[in-house]
């Protein structure tokens, strides 16, 4: 067993980020989606609590404040449009969503 | 030793919930993955020294967003799967492999950055050494990021009245 290492947040992190790419790219369900970006957004988060606490400065953790309050703002807009389009479409398929396709 | 146990631990399974988050097929159960990844996250950030973080983890996400999501799932009563139609020009394959690629090139910039010579940054034990978290976090929040946090705040509200229009009905 050998010692944790940013390096070790860091592949974690991008792991995370990967999985919310897949996520993202893959699926259909616009509601899914929307949950596979907050992973993206915790695994930049967790990037920042490990360097803020390698480098023994607190910046990176008012950074994460900061995208933790995006994040919100993001979530309750995003769902408002997803509730307003359902009531308007009866559909969350990504695929059914082309009413502004050129 | 305890370090290296907790993280290996904790990080399994934040990586297998978010596998499950992303491959429930059911919209409720993908929601309760998600508040089980939020909560593996926040005690990552315990781990991590980071425990106003963690509160905060706990709070706003699975406490607040989490249940954002849930009032959504249930609200959008589905007739028919949502994954039922699928635009024949989409190619499914084309996202896993972008994505796989997406992986292998930041694993490639961790391990190659991280041993470059001299990559380690220094530790700065000496600057501000880190207790009393909440403390210098309100501190740092309240002097040298004011503008910053004013302006999430504005941010805030302007979701808040769009989010209250979006859903309104018209009357």
């Amino acid at each position: 067993m050998m010692e944790i290492t940013p390096a070790h947040y860091t592949l974690l992190s991008a792991a995370l980020f990967s999985i919310g790419v897949i996520g993202v790219l893959v699926r259909r369900n616009i509601i899914i989606i929307f949950m596979a970006i907050e992973l993206m957004l915790n695994a930049v988060n967790i990037n920042l609590v490990a360097h803020a606490q390698q480098v023994q400065n607190l910046v990176g953790q008012v950074f994460v404040v900061f995208v933790i309050a995006v994040a919100a703002a993001e979530a309750a807009v995003g769902l408002g449009i997803i509730l307003t389009f359902f009531r308007n479409k009866e559909t969350v398929n990504i695929d059914e969503m082309n009413v502004m396709r050129w | 030793m305890a370090e290296t146990i907790a993280f290996y631990t904790l990080s399994v399974l934040i990586l297998g919930l978010a596998v499950l988050v992303v491959t429930a097929k059911n919209t409720v159960h993908s929601v309760l993955f998600l508040v089980m990844n939020f909560l593996c996250v926040a005690v990552l950030y315990i781990v991590l020294e980071a425990e106003f973080l963690a509160v905060i983890q706990v709070l706003v996400y699975a406490g607040g967003i989490v249940v954002l999501y849930l009032f959504v799932v249930m609200l959008v009563n589905l007739k028919r799967a949502p994954e039922a139609h699928q635009d024949p020009r989409r190619l499914s394959f084309i996202g896993l492999a972008l994505a796989g690629a997406v992986l292998f090139e930041l694993a490639g910039i961790v391990v190659y950055s991280f041993n470059r010579d001299g990559a380690t940054a220094p530790v700065l034990a000496a600057a501000t050494p880190v207790e009393g978290d909440v403390q210098e976090l309100g501190w740092l929040l309240y002097t040298d990021y004011l503008i910053p946090f004013e302006v999430a705040s504005v941010l805030l509200l302007v979701a808040m009245v769009g989010a209250i229009v979006l859903a309104r009905r018209e009357t």
